[in-house]
């Protein structure tokens, strides 16, 4: 599609001409051109990095570009801050919600709205009126951290139609679904652009974009790499203009069937003290040595209760201390750092300030989980081994690093997961526990990790990945399953299982699992 | 904004260093303009302060004495400050050490052998590592806000020793002062110069450096301290035993605010008195975020504080200058530090007028 | 224990537990959007001490006030610029806060310790003040009393009622959504923060105009930080705050009683009272980390960046 003339479109509600934006050390945006025709859903695709988050931020004026134009209905605007942009008709969701969980659905928009809208108590009306025309129902005297994600979506979405509309921007909205409420969600929005709103839809996922988005612009490194008609495209043709040439996208990684079970948990059940968190209830899992087991499931559904249980962090009394097991070893009473001497290493979600400590260098950090590697004699650190382990891990897996002094939080995402993962690997664990382990990554980096983790496999060990990539899961896991409610579904091979299966699972739609002797 | 702050990217190497010499130069700075302010000479009176206390040999030895409590205490806190403990107690650690020490020599004074001073200042500084568990309890037992607690054991602290020293240890051939006997000649410490009141103690600081230093920088459970106070969930991730480490870092942080006051007492002061300290625990609060929590930078600040202490009371002997110049010193020092110290992460900006409008241009010409 | 003891006692333990109902809430409103400023004491302090000597000099008991609520906006005005503008460690820089503020305030007094003052006189409210037990309580206070009647029902409207309000709960639960949103969040927190330090200031004023019209170094006796404790107590929740200034009012002045009832228990060990009083409250509710987490505004003493 060629790109629009040089005057201002007037027929387009939203255009970006050449926007530039440069942080310290990176252009986020370089010159990008960008048209929403009236009633569009339009995509903004790319690969984490690519420069969608900075872009989408400048059209809501949260920051400025350093150079270009942004020409809103024909005329030139100057967005300083959101309300601004918000009067203009502009309206963001975002993919981490800006929502006050102790306070109320109407208080929350009342907020967001402006003193001049009125008090929450006004609000409830319309609040009611516009849930039921889009069919998304809320009630909005409920707080919100009692809402499940999908809910608070449905909140941030009905704040910005609360106004007078005219952009919808969505980013990564389906990160927190499951395929069915995503589905509701196209509903809403296919509603939405055919009275006449515009919507700038920003993904990752082929798929979806290719299912709902009338046209789409593609990012890669900060540059509009081009626009097309998503339906008119075919995956490889999108995959080569987000990641380029030297694209391996969809690898195929052979199943195996696993050997001995070394990870064996057997009904797990945890209340979880927190108001705001999930309780488990009976749980049955088995990760069998030689193979890699995912799990999928929307965040708030018993992934962090679940990871908490079996990396120590969260212990069980001495009596149920059989309930998770470590080849037959009673383990669920044990710290982590026991649990690891039995032969855990573990990934966790958040790589700065609980995989890694930001401020800490890279040998540091290597010391943090290698300690029971021979690296401490006497209580006095073993300097020179430590930094071995460091360099050694560096090499081996590719991380991009001037030295192994660096402190962590200089490195870039995937650098640091590389990092992170390699680390646990050349401990050689017997079973290895990674949550999100692509999170926020880009392709390359991502793709080293799933090597890494196939590797590992191979070479014997039991793998545990907890996800919310289904397109991850299905490449690298042996078998699936997932968690809903803080229950898990029954594991399937993954060969034998399809996307709507696990979207059922991921709804909760699954029978208690029988007994272990019928999986 | 005229003026404006622009992320660095990572520490700047440079003021990381010069931020507590910009500290120390600015609070030299606004002290002049105070004493300005107040009709007296700005160079006489910091002359009085820092220059004159150590321009003679006696001089030194008074500097080592002082600094000697605001050391031990600085270290101690050096350690909970690591792991982000914040120990506010100090003060009232040194007072139960001395309180301690006081309470077994008034009842030795008669005993002859050395082991009487060893018993002592066992005495105190077991009492100062009491006190500070104290605070470890309530924290690790009941979720308890450790600066609140502690502060609050500092009150209690004083009263207990005015009590003491109105009461069950007062002197009972002091003419009803408030202060207990003298100890007996075998509790004290020794002296280590002829005219000096340098004491023993110095070893214990020495020692306590050195300790320290290795704890920190090269020993595993300084790793887990440190880790401790940069990310507890990541202690917690790798299983670092938190409760543990709190009672560690609370009880040698004690210890060595006990050590201190039951050094005073059994050295330099030689009895039980109600005012044993002058705010040395809380000076060596200023003194452990002056050296960054290292033991060697401690070493200097905690030398700096007791020129100020010295300083304060000679200025307050000639210049009539009210003896709280030191608090009000300390203080000043402390907080431009801490504003001082983002110059360490960020780079300052002018935005001049010219400058403004010639990004305004660049925006005009990229739109034509 | 007769009627007119007990009334005398609940007339003594509002006027003692009036600065500490006044930094605290001071303090709530400061903690609420999200800052934990340590530095009441120093606070408090200078504004009795300016308080004072403004008083002293002019003759004028009001002026006296206001200058010393300057005062203490001025104090906090520095912390605000350091921990909150500069991104500097709150603890720290509430530290630093209580420090100078102790030791200026030393330094500005040291003249005027001792000087006698005619401070507020206690204004009864015809017939209101004659009720048993309650009357002297409500009615026969000083004007400073009064206002801090005032100024609770204030604060209470703004929190529980008021937009303001949910401006301030938002920006302390979550400031990076309500930045997205376009809050100010840093001008919030800076007003929020000289508001405590106004607060403070009154209550260091209160504390040497009208509980004991006279400048002593440190006269506040750690009030400041049992305020800090307080707002805990309270669950950051602003009926509680009442009620537990007035309690630990009752605690401070067990010693009248312990005379009142002709108990001979030493000065000292009496004076410890209201320090452990503070412990055994911390203990009993900081222990329940379920409530903590329901009321302490989640982003308490974190430093914030716009933009990060």
């Amino acid at each position: 599609m060629p790109n629009p003339a040089p005057a201002p479109d007037p027929i387009a509600r939203l255009q970006l001409r050449k926007i530039t934006k440069r942080y310290p050390g990176c252009l986020a945006n370089d010159g990008i051109d960008l048209t929403i025709a009236p009633g569009e859903i339009h995509a903004l695709l790319g690969e984490n990095g690519a420069g969608k988050s900075t872009l989408m931020k400048i059209i809501y004026g949260v920051t400025h570009a350093d150079s270009g134009e942004v020409i809103w209905q024909g005329q030139r605007v100057s967005l300083r801050n959101p309300a601004q942009a918000r009067g203009l008709g502009i309206g963001m969701v975002f993919q981490h919600f800006s929502l006050f969980e102790t306070l109320s659905v109407a208080q929350n928009i009342a907020l967001a709205m402006g003193a001049a809208a009125g008090t929450p108590k006004q609000l409830e009306p319309k609040i009611r009126e516009v849930s039921r025309r889009y069919g998304m129902a809320l009630e909005p005297e409920r707080l919100v951290h009692s809402l499940s994600i999908g809910e608070r979506q449905r909140v941030e979405i009905i704040r910005c139609l609360m106004q007078d509309i005219r952009l919808l921007i969505l980013d990564e909205p389906t990160s927190v679904l499951t395929p069915q409420e995503a589905d509701d969600l196209f509903v809403t929005l296919r509603r939405l652009a055919a009275e006449g709103c515009s919507i700038l839809f920003i993904s990752h996922k082929l798929g979806e974009v290719r299912a709902l988005c009338h046209g789409a612009t593609v990012l890669r490194g900060g540059r509009v790499a081009g626009h097309c008609v998503p339906a008119e495209c075919s995956d490889q043709q999108l995959a080569r203009l987000m990641v380029g040439e030297a694209a391996e996208l969809i690898a195929d990684y052979p199943k195996v069937i696993g050997g001995e079970a070394f990870l064996d948990v057997r009904g797990l059940s945890w209340h979880n003290p927190d108001p705001f968190g999930c309780s488990l209830s009976d749980i049955d899992l088995e990760v069998r040595c030689g193979e890699i087991v995912g799990i999928a499931g929307v965040a708030g559904n018993g992934q962090d209760e679940l990871l908490a249980l079996l990396s120590g962090e969260e212990r069980l009394p001495r009596e149920a201390s059989a309930t998770i097991r470590f080849a037959r070893e009673p383990v669920a009473h044990l710290r982590p750092d026991a649990r690891r001497q039995l032969g855990l290493a573990f990934v966790p979600a958040e790589r700065l300030g609980h995989g890694a400590v930001p401020e800490l260098s890279l040998a540091d950090n290597a010391l943090l989980t290698a300690f029971q590697q021979g690296l401490v004699s006497n209580g006095l650190i073993q300097r020179g081994k430590v930094e071995a382990l460091a360099e050694e891990i560096i090499r081996r897996f590719g991380v991009k690093t001037p030295d192994s002094q660096t402190p962590a939080r200089s490195l870039s995402g995937g650098n640091l997961q590389k990092f992170i993962l390699g680390r646990e690997i050349l401990q050689q664990p017997a079973l290895l526990v990674a949550a999100h382990p692509t999170w926020g990554v880009d392709v390359g980096a991502a793709a080293t990790i799933h090597r890494a983790l196939i590797a590992l496999r191979d070479a014997g060990a039991a793998i545990l990945v907890i996800s919310e990539d289904l397109d991850e899961l299905f490449q690298i896991s042996d078998r699936l399953g997932a968690l809903c409610g803080g229950r898990l579904s029954a594991l399937s091979a993954t060969v034998d299982t399809r996307l709507s299966d696990v979207g059922g699972w991921m709804a909760g739609q699954f029978a208690a699992p029988q007994s272990l002797a019928t999986r | 904004m005229l003026l404006s702050l622009e992320p660095r990217g990572q520490q700047s190497r440079l003021m990381l260093w010069c931020s507590p010499l910009l500290a120390a130069a600015l609070t030299l700075g606004c002290g002049s303009l105070l004493f300005i302010a107040l009709g007296h000479d700005p160079l006489l009176t910091l002359h009085t302060l820092l220059i004159a206390p150590v321009s003679d040999l006696y001089g030194v030895s008074e500097l080592l004495v002082k600094a000697l409590p605001i050391l031990l205490c600085a270290l101690g806190l050096a350690v909970a400050y690591q792991a982000r403990i914040w120990n506010i107690g100090a003060e009232g650690q040194l007072l139960l050490g001395a309180l301690a020490g006081s309470a077994l020599a008034v009842n030795i004074i008669g005993m002859q052998s050395r082991w009487a001073l060893v018993l002592i200042l066992l005495t105190g500084t077991l009492a100062g590592a009491a006190w500070a568990g104290l605070t470890a309890w309530l924290r690790t037992r009941f979720n308890a806000n450790e600066i609140l607690t502690s502060i609050m054991l500092n009150y209690i602290a004083l009263n207990l020793l005015l009590y003491c020293v109105h009461g069950p240890l007062k002197d009972p051939e002091g003419f009803n002062f408030p202060q207990s006997a003298m100890f007996g000649d075998a509790s004290r410490l020794p002296l280590l110069m002829e005219d000096g009141r340098v004491h023993a103690g110095v070893y214990f600081a020495l020692l306590a450096l050195v300790a320290v230093w290795v704890l920190l920088q090269k020993s595993f459970v300084g790793f887990q301290i440190k880790v401790l106070g940069l990310d507890k969930r990541a202690a917690g991730f790798v299983g670092f035993r938190e409760k543990r480490l709190i009672w560690l870092a609370l009880l040698i942080s004690g210890g060595l605010a006990g050590l201190a006051g039951v050094c005073e007492v059994s050295g330099p002061i030689g009895q039980l008195v109600p005012q044993v300290s002058p705010g040395y625990g809380y000076a060596a609060i200023t003194v452990a975020f002056l050296g960054r929590l290292n033991p060697v930078g401690i070493l200097f600040s905690s030398l700096l504080m007791a020129l100020l202490y010295i300083g304060g009371e000679s200025a307050q002997m000639s210049l009539n200058l009210p003896q709280a110049i030191t608090q009000l010193f300390q203080g000043m020092m402390l907080f431009f530090l801490l504003a001082s110290d983002v110059l360490i992460l960020y780079r300052p900006r002018l935005n001049l007028r010219w400058t403004r409008r010639a990004q305004a241009t660049a925006v005009h010409a990229g739109a034509l | 224990m007769d009627i007119d003891l007990l009334s005398n006692i609940f007339y003594a333990m509002v006027r003692c537990g009036t600065p500490l109902l006044l930094v605290a809430l001071g303090e709530l409103i400061c903690e609420k959007s999200g800052v934990l400023n340590l530095g009441q004491e120093g606070m408090m302090l200078f504004g009795a001490v300016i308080g004072f000597i403004v008083a002293f000099n002019t003759g004028n008991l009001w002026l006296g006030v206001l200058l010393a609520m300057f005062a203490g906006m001025l104090l906090s005005s520095l912390f605000a610029l350091v921990a909150l503008l500069f991104n500097a460690n709150q603890v720290a820089t509430g530290l630093a806060l209580t420090i100078f503020g102790v030791g200026l305030s030393t330094f500005v007094g040291a003249a005027w310790v001792g000087k006698p003052l005619a401070g507020f006189e206690p204004m009864a409210i015809p017939y209101l003040s004659e009720i048993p037990l309650i009357g002297r309580m409500l009615f026969a206070q000083d004007l400073l009393v009064y206002l801090s009647f005032a100024l609770f029902a204030l604060v209470a409207w703004v929190i529980l009622k008021s937009r303001v309000g949910l401006i301030i709960q938002a920006v302390g639960e979550n400031p990076d959504a309500a930045s997205a949103m376009g809050l100010p969040v840093l001008a919030v927190r800076t007003l929020a923060v000289l508001f405590g330090g106004a607060m403070a200031g009154l209550a260091g004023a209160y504390l040497s105009l009208a509980y004991t019209p006279m400048w002593a170094e440190n006269m506040s006796a750690g009030r400041g930080w049992i305020a800090l404790a307080l707002v805990v107590f309270a669950s950051w929740r602003v009926w509680r705050l009442l009620l537990g200034a007035y309690l630990f009012g009752l605690a401070s002045i067990l010693h009248l009683v312990a005379q009142g009832l002709g108990l001979a228990i030493p000065s000292s060990l009496l004076a410890m009272l209201p320090y452990v009083a503070t412990i055994v409250v911390l203990v009993l509710l900081s222990r329940d980390a379920l409530r903590t987490r329901l009321y302490a505004p989640v982003s308490l003493g974190q430093p914030w960046q716009a933009g990060h």
